[in-house]
């Protein structure tokens, strides 16, 4: 099957400037060579921590950025030389609260996108309204969008990025700053986009949704792709091992250090929760490292100690961390 | 005939989106009412009651010339802040049709100031707005707002690259009322202004509507719109196709 979108090699290069009157250039690379393929009708997540080159790969495949080196075609149109051809195919949405004209009803908004997308007169009203029904905002299109909740808004981004039916759906982050009810309709909207044969590309922070939406995943980190398969093979990977988390209060970076320094231990991660922290730690084999862990912690407060099974969100950590 | 229904719908809806601001129509209609009050003040000392008109007229293109002046250069910032600057880019239709209509309609907004101004100034000023060719000055708006948004077109393209852009763009409201005789006449000003004023829409715009509301040739008025109009299209075409190239290179459509 012929992929719908390829990257080759992909790179991108920011260049600007720092300091006032002496201004010295600087060059931060976003995005380092990276290759992936997406085959028609799946649904292809990219994750990674903030500042990994998620957005910066996303805009290179829509035609906003040029790539400073490789390649990267969707639906066999090259995002550099074709950008129009790409743009007529292809939807976009991102998560936020922007990207809307809010004194206008969301009626006025889907028909404006409509005529920039070319939707014909006539195809127009069926195809809104066909939208407005696969978002549930059926009834509310009349309200001017400054009234909407935040859920809405994203279902009506969802809306105006399906529109003029396009073959390929980049979504960026669209769950961000949603309620958990709203996100679940979300959800089921994406999973709904990709049983009518839409190819989706999508960007999340949420490992839960990574899991349950995405065919296959691929992980960057510091503008390079450091592991990708399905969320099964991805867990596979940290499935021989054991996560044991620890509740502790003030611990210090040393600790943290000497943990991660611990033979046998694969990665380490800490999760602020008010006023106590949750050390992660993600070990190898079924080795048992929980005496010698809790003696790396001498002099910290611990509270509950417990062992679990590893999570995508483990595999996410481990891959993410593993050269830190 | 795509992309003029394109434009006509744009500017329908950007124009709706605009008059929903209570701030922008307010703006529009009494800020040009303090220069209309001048210009009344002054002609009235001078040459006596038949020029209030002439310079109610004045007042009126300066709001909204005034209107593109301060919002056009910054129409592109204004998207860019709404986050829909990356979403008119990425949608397959010419920029230049996209961006157009919104230009257009930030110089429409102007309209405002032409019914405030002439209302003002029969108002207070007894003003006797008699309007000698009604076909022509209702040709003849349309012309001045269609022109003067093309050339606020022009200023939004040119600024494109640039976030601070209407700053710029706010720079150049005094300095074309001057030379583009909105206030005092051509003729007293320095013969090396009217080259640059016969470029510059509002000249042919306020030409076009004075001579149709006090009498003259009103059709050579209305054909220097038609030119200098499409004449911005096309250098707006021309600087749109560089620097969207150069912005997807810098990186600057968005605000992160």
């Amino acid at each position: 099957m012929a992929a719908v979108i390829e990257a080759h090699d992909l790179r991108r290069t920011y260049k600007t400037t720092t300091g006032v009157i002496r201004r010295k250039p600087l060059s931060v690379e976003a995005v380092r060579g990276i290759s992936f393929a997406v085959e028609q009708g799946e649904l292809f997540g990219l994750l990674g921590p903030n500042g990994a080159g998620k957005t910066t790969t996303i805009k290179m495949l829509i035609t906003l950025l040029l790539p400073t080196g490789g390649t990267a075609r969707v639906l066999g149109h090259d995002v550099e030389r074709e950008p129009r051809e790409v743009r007529k195919r292809i939807g976009y949405v991102f998560g936020g609260d922007r990207g809307l004209y809010e004194r206008l009803s969301a009626l006025d908004n889907l028909r404006y996108f409509a005529e920039l997308y070319g939707v014909s007169g006539r195809a127009q009203k069926a195809r809104i309204a066909e939208v407005l029904e696969l978002v549930g905002l059926t009834g509310r299109e009349k309200e001017r969008v400054e009234g909407y909740s935040r859920g809405m808004r994203q279902r009506l981004h969802i809306a105006r990025g399906i529109l003029h039916d396009p073959e390929v759906v980049f979504l960026d982050e669209p769950t961000l700053g949603v309620d958990p009810v709203g996100a679940r309709e979300l959800r089921a909207t994406i999973s709904e986009l990709v049983r009518g044969g839409k190819t989706v590309l999508l960007t999340t922070h949420y490992m839960f949704e990574a899991d349950t939406l995405c065919d296959r995943i691929a992980v960057i980190a510091k503008g390079l792709i450091v592991g990708e398969g399905t969320p099964a093979q991805l867990k596979r990977g940290v499935a021989d091992g054991r996560v044991t988390e620890v509740e502790v209060f003030g611990i210090d970076e040393q600790a943290v250090d000497r943990v991660r320094a611990l033979e046998g231990v694969t990665a380490v991660a800490v999760e602020e929760q008010d006023q106590k922290q949750l050390l992660v730690v993600q070990t190898s084999g079924e080795r048992e490292l929980t005496q010698v862990l809790l003696a790396e912690l001498e002099g910290a407060s611990v509270g509950r100690v417990s062992s679990r099974e590893p999570t995508l969100e483990d595999a996410y950590v481990a891959l993410v961390t593993r050269d830190e | 005939m795509r992309y003029p229904k394109l434009f006509w719908h744009g500017f329908v809806v950007h124009f709706k989106e605009l008059s929903a601001s209570p701030f922008q129509i307010m703006t529009a209609a009494i800020w040009p009412l303090v220069f209309a009050t001048l210009a009344y003040l002054m002609f009235r000392a001078g040459s006596g009651a038949p020029s209030l008109l002439y310079a109610s007229l004045g007042a009126a293109v300066m709001g909204i010339w005034s209107t593109t002046a301060t919002s056009a250069g910054g129409a592109i910032q204004r998207q860019r802040w709404l986050g829909l600057l990356e979403l008119l880019v990425v949608a397959p239709a010419p920029f230049v049709f996209v961006l157009a209509p919104i230009t257009v309609a930030i110089a429409g907004i102007g309209v405002y100031s032409i019914a405030s101004t002439l209302l003002w100034g029969r108002l207070l000023f007894g003003i006797d707005v008699h309007i000698a060719s009604p076909g022509l000055f209702a040709l003849a708006v349309p012309a001045t707002v269609l022109a003067v948004g093309m050339l606020g077109l022009v200023l939004a393209s040119a600024l494109i690259l640039y976030r601070a852009a209407s700053a710029f763009s706010q720079g150049l409201e005094f300095p074309v009322w001057l030379i583009t005789g909105l206030l005092v006449p051509l003729s007293v000003l320095p013969g090396w202004v009217t080259p640059i004023a016969w470029a510059l829409a509002p000249t042919w715009g306020m030409r076009a509507m004075r001579h149709a509301a006090l009498g003259g040739s009103v059709l050579p008025a209305l054909a220097m719109c038609a030119v200098l109009t499409v004449a911005y299209g096309l250098a707006a075409v021309l600087l749109l196709r560089y620097f969207e190239q150069a912005a997807r290179r810098r990186a600057t459509l968005s605000l992160t």
